[in-house]
């Protein structure tokens, strides 16, 4: 709890900047409010131009890829951690349900997320040469979200999946 | 310069779907961290990436910051003939990266 001596809005705003930098969520910060306010003098996620602690909409990650073309959530299958104790390098694998021939396949697949700076953390061009649309890599997290594989097939129609992850160390701070 | 480490089988069958994976040494700065001056590093990551296969593009891959440093990645190839493939690949410095194999198709 604030203590007398500290206006609640200062302390809420060391709530929101101890939770941008640790990436933890609000009820963890409220459950040790006293140990925010001593992490209020590290340096904010904010100070080094970041937007962390603002989550993008579905809408808003997949309407600049997707336009008007119809999108389902389906035929995407992601496997990944449910729980990352370092954002820095979270194991990653989407494969989606394709063939892989000349008249049904993968053109591309986005990797895009929910809370980084950067909403798409890498693009691939696919095509029926691949045999099997199936990429796996390791991601650079800024906090626990959600996670979106979007495949757009030879037809034209998008799918895609959402994976949810709890991340306890965000990969975009620096403390030095 | 950068290193990689390369993974794939040196002998396939015809119409195979083998497994590629890729290694790369790079830091991959996302740009949003400060060096001990307190100045901000700036970004440079891979930022394309290309897989070809009997002189033919058959994979590319533009990553972002969001892929982490030493970027490993890992696909899958169907086998048509033998040849050679090859990974290039470019950061935002211009720096350069190559792996090359050769494939046998028995």
């Amino acid at each position: 709890m604030p203590t007398p001596a500290t206006p609640r809005r200062d302390w809420l705003q060391a709530c929101l900047g101890a939770s941008a930098w640790t990436a933890w969520g609000g009820a963890w910060t409220t459950g040790v409010g006293s140990a925010a306010l001593g992490l209020a003098t590290v340096p904010r996620a904010q100070a080094q131009g970041m937007v962390s602690g603002k989550l993008l909409s579905l809408r808003d990650m997949l309407d600049p890829i997707v336009a008007a073309a119809p999108v389902v959530r389906s035929g995407v299958h992601i496997e990944t951690l449910i729980l990352a104790d370092n954002g820095l390098s979270v194991p990653f694998r989407v494969w989606v349900d394709s063939p892989m021939t000349a008249q049904d396949h993968v053109t591309d697949l986005w990797l895009l997320s929910q809370r980084n700076p950067v909403t798409v953390m890498a693009k691939m061009r696919m095509g029926p040469h691949l045999g099997r649309a199936e990429f796996s890599t390791r991601v650079r997290l800024a906090g626990g979200q959600q996670l979106v594989a979007l495949a757009r097939l030879s037809s034209g129609e998008f799918r895609y999946q959402v994976a949810d992850l709890i991340v306890t160390e965000a990969g975009c701070v620096d403390g030095s | 310069m950068a290193q990689a480490r390369f993974d794939m089988p040196h002998q396939v069958r015809a119409g195979e779907v083998f497994k590629l994976r890729l290694l790369v040494q790079h830091p991959m700065e996302t740009g949003y961290l400060l060096d001990l001056n307190n100045r901000r590093i700036a970004r440079n990551v891979i930022n394309d990436m290309r897989c070809t296969y009997l002189g033919q593009e058959v994979f590319r891959i533009e990553p972002s910051s969001g892929l982490s440093a030493n970027p490993y990645i890992e696909f899958f190839l169907r086998a048509t003939q033998t040849g050679e493939i090859a990974i290039d690949w470019v950061d935002d410095r211009g720096e350069r990266g190559q792996v090359k194999r050769m494939l046998t198709v028995v």
